[in-house]
């Protein structure tokens, strides 16, 4: 068992759920309420990542990224190392290739509040960020639950942008996808079967676990 | 309808122990030992070197397996490899060339190729190929692996020696092509090909001893597989004690029974 690369994968998947989270609620909510011209367009952008090929979008993020392109020079600058073949990269990856899984379990949920409950929120004098903690967030809890579930459990599963932008750098970019991977070229089938068994066992966990909580929610609100 | 206070008490307490996890996410796991590159050749060899060196100084050094092409490719990225041992020296006197190594590093062993094939395969591996000719001949090849020669080193001498038999049009519409030479090795001796040619050093590791069979093939077939390593820019000691030992004695025992030939020339 690849214990450092199992804790990567973790860390990678925490992380992102921690930026998307803020992201997604904000992105989501725009998109269930306001209405305006090239909004399919947006919606569009952030679908994107669920049919584009995972190697497409990792050619385009080893340009783009990459220690010739301006971003990668700005950080080299700013952090003093590149951004590609770094964990850091690979965080800026996932949250992107993430965006999708995030932010529409968040819109549908959102979607889903009566906007009469918020026009009486508002009519109340609620301020909006009252209204977001005190209206908003609760009733839209279980999509948000499920955004961030899914976010987690695809970060550990993603394999091909990884091995796009990250290369297979121990404690670094070695993610334990990419491990199985590695495990299963070097003839060691047994390792390989035993991390493949774990990672099976977390992503049903997870699914599992969101889905219980929707429903004690759903049962709660209805 | 959902309490709202008991929402936002809960929402509190969520957000707390989200900074919680997200501060421990953010302190780096990252190994101390010096990350080390190696060309997937080197697979099961450089493990046994790398254990040796632990022995003897107590220190470890992390190793990454894969094609010397991709690691070339990495290390001009800025990945943070200390040390790099290439299948062929040309990515190592390209990146010396451009700034990328302390020097031109060592040649450290010359490769050299086998055809390999499981027991069971309809295919009985011979240094001259004769019977993998046979076997094209009857139909009785069907898939056939060999590492990428795009850019893997040991995939390219497999096209060379391929080309000089004369079967390359022939076995080229059978080939599967691994990422790097060990995935070749794992392709060549699974049930779904009927063998393939890799590096001399896999064939030679109790791995694939147990698998199937090899013969060497000619190194006149193929331009020299000389390997070569180097130290790059962000070396610190332990990479560059573990430079020299590679070298050493100890360390060339190890080489030269996973088939390795000495180089002749010190550089």
């Amino acid at each position: 068992m690849d214990w450092t690369a199992l804790w990567l994968s973790l860390r990678l998947a925490g992380l992102t759920v921690v930026v998307l989270l803020p992201v997604g609620i904000a992105l989501g909510r725009w998109l269930a309420y306001r209405d305006f011209p090239g909004k399919g367009l947006v919606e569009a952008l952030i679908a994107l990542p669920l049919v584009l090929p995972p190697t497409v979008f990792g050619y385009y993020l080893l340009v783009a990224f990459g220690a010739a392109s301006p971003v990668g020079q700005f950080w080299q600058a700013a952090f003093g190392k590149p951004l590609v073949f770094t964990f850091d990269g690979l965080l800026l990856a996932s949250i992107i290739f993430n965006l999708p899984f995030a932010v529409q379990p968040m819109q549908r949920g959102f979607e889903a509040i009566p906007p009469e409950v918020r026009e009486a929120a508002a009519c109340c004098g609620m301020s909006p960020w009252r209204s977001l903690l005190r209206v908003d967030l609760p009733l839209a809890w279980p999509g948000i639950l499920t955004a961030m579930v899914l976010s987690f459990a695809h970060t550990l599963g993603e394999f091909g942008i990884v091995l796009m932008v990250g290369g297979s750098i121990p404690g670094e970019t070695r993610t334990v996808a990419i491990a199985i991977y590695d495990r299963v070229q070097a003839f060691d089938n047994a390792a390989a079967a035993e991390m493949s068994t774990l990672l099976l066992a977390i992503s049903l966990a997870a699914i599992a676990l969101t889905f219980a909580f929707s429903r004690r929610i759903g049962r709660k609100l209805g | 309808m959902i309490d709202a206070p008991g929402f936002l008490i809960r929402l509190r307490r969520g957000a707390l122990a989200l900074a919680a996890v997200s501060a421990a996410l953010f302190a780096p796991a990252r190994a101390d030992s010096p990350i080390i590159a190696g060309a997937s050749d080197l697979q099961f060899a450089l493990a046994e070197v790398a254990a040796a060196f632990k022995r003897e100084t107590g220190q470890d050094v992390t190793l990454s397996m894969g094609s010397s092409g991709n690691f070339a490719r990495q290390i001009r990225q800025g990945a943070p490899f200390q040390m790099f041992l290439s299948a062929d020296e040309r990515y190592v006197l390209d990146l010396a060339r451009d700034g990328f190594t302390r020097d031109e590093g060592t040649l450290y062993a010359v490769g050299r190729i086998a055809v390999i094939a499981r027991h069971g395969s309809p295919l009985r591996p011979d240094g001259s190929l004769d019977s993998l000719a046979a076997a094209l001949a009857a139909g009785g090849i069907s898939r056939f692996a060999i590492a990428n020669p795009e850019h893997a080193p040991y995939g390219k001498r497999a096209e060379e020696a391929l080309r000089h038999r004369g079967l390359w049009e022939a076995v080229r519409a059978k080939l599967v092509l691994g990422e790097n030479v060990s995935q070749a090795a794992q392709f060549a001796t699974s049930a779904n090909t009927q063998g393939g040619i890799v590096a001399y050093s896999l064939a030679l590791s109790p791995q694939l001893v147990a698998r199937g069979t090899y013969a060497l093939i000619p190194e006149e077939w193929h331009s020299p597989l000389r390997q070569r390593m180097v130290l790059l820019k962000n070396a610190g000691p332990v990479a560059e004690r573990f430079f020299a030992y590679v070298k050493e004695p100890a360390s060339r025992a190890i080489l030269r029974r996973f088939g390795f030939v000495p180089p002749v020339d010190a550089n």
